[in-house]
């Protein structure tokens, strides 16, 4: 199974249609939607991780292309400045999907990427203001 | 056996005294028992480093040709209290700043200062004959001034609350952003590292004792506001909740901001995480027995913070052990925790100052004067007139 994050933008002609549904059951790829932003009452960016076998996720994503949805990488999301981080835990506390860890034995802050959700909440929770999210 | 303080001193200036850290001392006590722990180590080092709103600096400028007996003054456009001699001020740690808000305050200032860097001062006075000058604007640093020194009303809590919401929103306070409907706990002690816990009954710990503040030697210099021994103990003598506070002193222009740190709490304003780090001094089996105090020993209550009242009742009370496993229960749900405080940092200090003894650079003192033993706090009623 292969695994890919994507920002999905929708121009005001799509947001109507139903294409990440119907690219869910034509081409049985699991999609978790992490993050959405509004605009106006309708969804303008959505921010998706999709799962699916290689070539049928290959094909899901070029059909919400040929639907006229803007596909991006997602890459640069979460970004911590670790040399100024001084391992309070305070955003620990608001990381729910346990993204963000100080634990023993060395109670130094870890961000795993990968268990990250983009919520944004570590954001304001950082007392030295060292996370950006970025979508 | 019991120890004396100069014979300890004696053992550092030798460089064979045995330091070890709380957390090390834990661990000997556990495996070898207090008399044997108190017959081998002759000190024990402490850390914490948390956010510490009652903190400030005192700093001396030197005078201006022609001179100015400052009334108000600025650094970075925060307000600093100049209504001290001429040209001595205080920067409040929490003050901020008149153009950027909480973005930048007096802690933000402190730890400027700390990191050598110019800093925009600003001040007016009323103009008097030995005194004429009514305005200036300037720049200083650590280097262009006298004395700056640290003096903060109250660090180093013994013991400190455990917050928590029950409410529907969320709360940005100084204890961190609580999550709606007991969606998390956050906890803000060093535990078995913090100094006053490992010293519970304040007999080495007092006014005079030489600490280890913000990366820089300092001193006790009072016991710090809020103050409040009178509370309940467990039979180790260890505070079931906030307690004793100290009143700590030291030069800031020989601090390090690894240790230092301006913070600015999302919706609640600036702060200051300070470092403070005590060495006690193992006098005899007692004081064993207090540094082999472990996070299982030591308890807190947990507070509902979205009731911000005075008369608050716990929601329960919790060890350090399983607030740091990182989930504690409240009735039946099972709670997320996160320390505020950083217990990194604390061990380094700790180890930082074991360090500094171990080579001889660094004695224990006694305390010229003891911390009261008994008291509580007054509160603030609001009062229609004085009488
Ligand atoms: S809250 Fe900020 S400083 Fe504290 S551990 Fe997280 S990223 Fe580091
Ligand atoms: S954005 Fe959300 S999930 Fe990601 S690290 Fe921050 S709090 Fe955790």
């Amino acid at each position: 199974m292969a695994k890919r994050r994507l920002v999905l933008t929708f121009p005001p002609e799509v947001v109507e249609r139903p294409v990440v549904s119907l690219m869910i059951k034509e081409f049985d790829v699991v999609t978790n939607i992490l993050r959405a932003e509004v605009h106006e009452g309708e969804i303008g960016r959505m921010m998706v991780e999709l799962e699916g076998e290689g070539r049928k996720l290959k094909d899901g994503v070029r059909y919400l292309e040929e639907q006229g949805v803007e596909v991006e990488e997602a890459i640069k999301d979460i970004v911590l400045d670790e040399l100024s981080c001084i391992s309070c835990g305070a955003c620990t506390a608001v990381c729910l999907p346990g993204a963000l860890k100080v634990e023993a034995p060395d109670w130094e802050l870890v961000l795993d990427k990968d268990r990250c959700i983009l919520c944004g909440l570590c954001v304001d929770a950082c007392p030295l203001q060292l996370i950006t999210v970025m979508f | 056996m019991a120890k004396t303080y100069e014979e300890i001193n004696q053992r550092i200036r030798k460089g064979e005294a045995v330091v070890l850290t709380a957390e090390e001392m834990t661990e000997l006590v556990k495996s070898e028992g207090v008399k044997s722990a108190a017959g081998k180590v002759d000190v024990v080092t402490t850390g914490t480093f948390g956010p510490m709103c009652s903190s400030g600096a005192f700093l001396n400028f030197g005078h201006s040709d022609p001179p100015i007996r400052m009334s108000k003054a600025w650094l970075n456009d925060v307000p600093v209290c100049a209504d001290i001699a001429a040209v001595d001020v205080f920067v409040g740690a929490t003050a901020v700043s008149e153009g950027e808000g909480a973005r930048y305050g007096g802690a933000h200032v402190i730890q400027d200062l700390i990191d050598g860097k110019w800093i925009k001062l600003r001040a007016t006075g009323p103009g008097t004959d030995c005194y004429p000058l009514k305005e200036i604007e300037t720049w200083v640093n650590k280097d262009t001034i006298n004395q700056a020194f640290l003096f903060n009303p109250r660090n180093a809590y013994q013991n400190y609350a455990c917050a928590t919401n029950s409410s529907q929103s969320a709360l940005y306070t100084y204890m961190g952003v609580l999550l709606p409907a007991y969606g998390n706990a956050t906890y803000c002690s060093a535990g078995q590292l913090s100094p006053l816990l490992n010293d519970p009954l304040y007999r080495t710990i007092g006014v005079g004792t030489r600490v280890f503040l913000g990366g820089a030697a300092g001193f006790v210099a009072w016991p710090g506001t809020q103050h409040k021994p009178s509370v309940e103990r467990t039979e180790q003598g260890v505070p079931r909740g906030p307690a004793g506070t100290l009143a700590l002193i030291g030069d800031l222009k020989e601090m390090d901001s690894r240790f230092i740190r301006a913070a600015r709490f999302h919706r609640y304003g600036v702060s200051l995480y300070v470092g403070v780090g005590i060495p006690i001094p193992v006098l005899d089996e007692e004081m064993a027995a207090f540094t082999g105090v472990s996070d299982y020993d030591i308890e807190t209550q947990v507070f509902d913070y979205s009731k911000p009242t005075r008369a608050r009742e716990p929601v329960r009370s919790v060890s350090y052990a399983e607030l740091r496993s990182g989930r504690i229960t409240i009735g039946e749900k099972k709670v997320h925790t996160a320390p505020i405080s950083s217990y990194k940092v604390a061990r380094l200090i700790a180890e930082t100052l074991k360090g500094w003894i171990s080579e001889g650079r660094f004695q224990v003192s006694a305390p010229v004067g003891r911390l009261p033993l008994e008291g509580g706090l007054n509160v603030l009623d609001q009062r229609e007139e004085g009488v």
